[in-house]
């Protein structure tokens, strides 16, 4: 395979500044820049699929979406993060004023350590732990605590409930998205991001596991959706019954770093979602059709992460906006009477498979 | 046995409305061209507001500025919010009789709700909705209008 490697890159950039630099200095710089990247990234995404989710939205309702603010309405996020930058930061008269200006920054902290685990294309991975799933679920529940801070300090009844609700719901799924990742890990051998991808390389192991890699896709995207609170799964919200639910009582920039961080989780979703099943960066490849596979190494790692990605997220547009949303009770049955019973039975399932060496 | 097969039934079902509700909402987003929503500004000259929309009440008047209505007031009694007001006059025939006509058709576009009664109750079908939604006048005063065109009279035989 001849994909072009991204550590050429960051090897290059690292002896440049290595030459007349002290170690020290050096890996001060490094992070700045990587820390600067991951922020660009953070806004980039924030307004992309901001402006995609409501277009996409409109497109699934026959409407048109933004149009009025440039072409086909493209600078209206801009425009809008414009709006809620120049917003008044309202502060509730008995809010816990310290929690409540804690609570967006766990949040927004907790997606920014799961997006430092991404690994979005051949050698562009800021963190490759050798226990990287592990880290990586433990990270993005743990914007769950923001959601509760957030929820309690604001001194109103909605905010509470609503992050009562979300509290309940990713404790629930965070059990689904943990083992359907591990019917993976199974196949993979492995909990490293990087060994997981070089395990694909001869086939995608939604492919590759039967039928339980498929189910094991399928519950990791419901249970996905659900963690990341949106589309039927979004009672923490649920507008129609809590106004906003944990962020009713927040304005400005705080408001934003609520919204921001859902959309960014839903990427940290779908890109582990590509990662685990769908090979992460790794091109489409058939069996033996090496002039089919070699058309494919042609298309650069980053834009097969990335479209992967896109999908993913256009399918978890596609649910939001088709099913309406579930009731307490019913998210509830959902996970502890349908999900988790079939992930365990699908997990043996797997172990056995793998156990006997009926995977390709 | 049979809570297992129940069970596995109900999965399945469930499934496969969940991609029943997908299908209708794939089919939406794969044809753009069904796409309702009206640009409005932009299209104010090609904008067609749709048959059954009530935009005003108009009195219909046709080339030789003969109106139907005959000032039976029918519609003026049903307004529910007084917004039509009828002021009828005597006028003499040729032939020495005296007939009633109508004066002046007043409307009062502030108060009307279009709730649509007196389309429904004019016996000769002089008035009808229109179709435009443009109403908006610097002064309430230009609310008022009176329907019948001046020199307006009323059509041959209606009664």
């Amino acid at each position: 395979m001849n994909i072009y490697d991204f550590k050429n890159l960051t090897d290059s950039i690292h002896a440049s500044l290595s030459v007349n630099l002290s170690p020290t200095a050096v890996t001060i710089i490094e992070f700045i820049i990587i820390a600067s990247a991951f922020m660009i990234l953070f806004t980039l995404l924030g307004l992309v699929l901001v402006y995609a989710e409501r277009k996409i939205a409109a497109f699934f309702q026959l409407r048109l979406g933004p149009m009025r603010v440039g072409k086909w309405g493209i600078a209206q996020t801009a425009a809008d993060a414009i709006k809620l930058i120049l917003k008044e930061p309202l502060v509730t008269k008995n809010a816990d004023k310290f929690l409540f200006n804690l609570a967006p920054f766990i949040i927004i902290l907790s997606t920014f350590l799961a997006l430092g685990a991404m690994p979005f294309a051949k050698g562009l991975h800021a963190l490759d732990f050798d226990i990287g799933i592990l880290y990586l679920t433990a990270v993005s529940s743990f914007g769950v605590i923001g959601i509760l801070i957030a929820g309690w300090s604001s001194d109103n009844k909605y905010s509470l409930i609503g992050a009562m609700r979300s509290g309940a719901q990713v404790v629930s799924y965070e059990l689904s998205v943990g083992l359907s990742l591990l019917t993976v890990v199974i196949l993979a051998g492995s909990l490293q991001f990087s060994e997981i991808i070089a395990s694909q390389e001869t086939g995608w192991w939604i492919f590759r596991g039967h039928i339980p890699a498929m189910i094991a896709f399928i519950i990791f995207m419901i249970a996905g959706t659900a963690e990341t609170g949106r589309g039927p799964f979004d009672l923490p919200e649920a507008e129609s019954e809590l106004t906003a639910g944990y962020h009713t009582e927040y304005s400005g920039l705080k408001f934003a770093f609520f919204f921001l961080a859902e959309f960014v989780n839903m990427f940290i979703i779908a890109g582990i979602g590509a990662t685990v099943f769908l090979g992460g960066w790794m091109p489409f490849h058939i069996g033996n059709w090496e002039g089919f596979n070699k058309i494919m190494d042609f298309i650069p790692s980053l834009f097969w992460f990335f479209g992967k990605v896109a999908f993913l997220i256009f399918l978890m547009m596609w649910f939001k906006w088709t099913f309406p949303r579930l009731r307490i009770d019913q998210l509830l049955r959902l996970e502890w009477k349908y999900l988790l019973p079939i992930n365990l039975v699908n997990i043996l399932v797997m172990a056995f498979i793998v156990l006997m060496g009926w995977h390709f | 046995m049979k809570a297992i097969v129940k069970y596995i039934i109900s999965i399945i079902s469930a499934l496969r409305t969940l991609i029943k509700g997908m299908a209708i909402t794939g089919h939406y987003i794969s044809h753009p061209k069904e796409i309702i929503t009206q640009q409005y500004p932009e299209n104010r000259e090609t904008l067609k507001m749709f048959d059954m929309f009530r935009g005003e009440v108009v009195l219909t008047h046709n080339e030789d500025n003969e109106h139907m209505c005959t000032g039976c007031s029918a519609c003026e009694v049903v307004c529910p919010n007084g917004t039509i007001e009828i002021i009828s006059k005597r006028i003499e025939m040729p032939d020495g009789k005296k007939k009633k006509v109508i004066d002046k058709f007043v409307y009062h576009l502030s108060m009307c709700t279009f709730c649509n009664l007196c389309i429904l109750s004019c016996p000769t079908d002089a008035i009808k909705m229109s179709q435009d939604f443009e109403h908006a006048v610097f002064d309430r005063s230009q609310l008022t209008k009176v329907l019948n065109k001046p020199g307006s009279k009323l059509m041959e035989g209606v009664r």
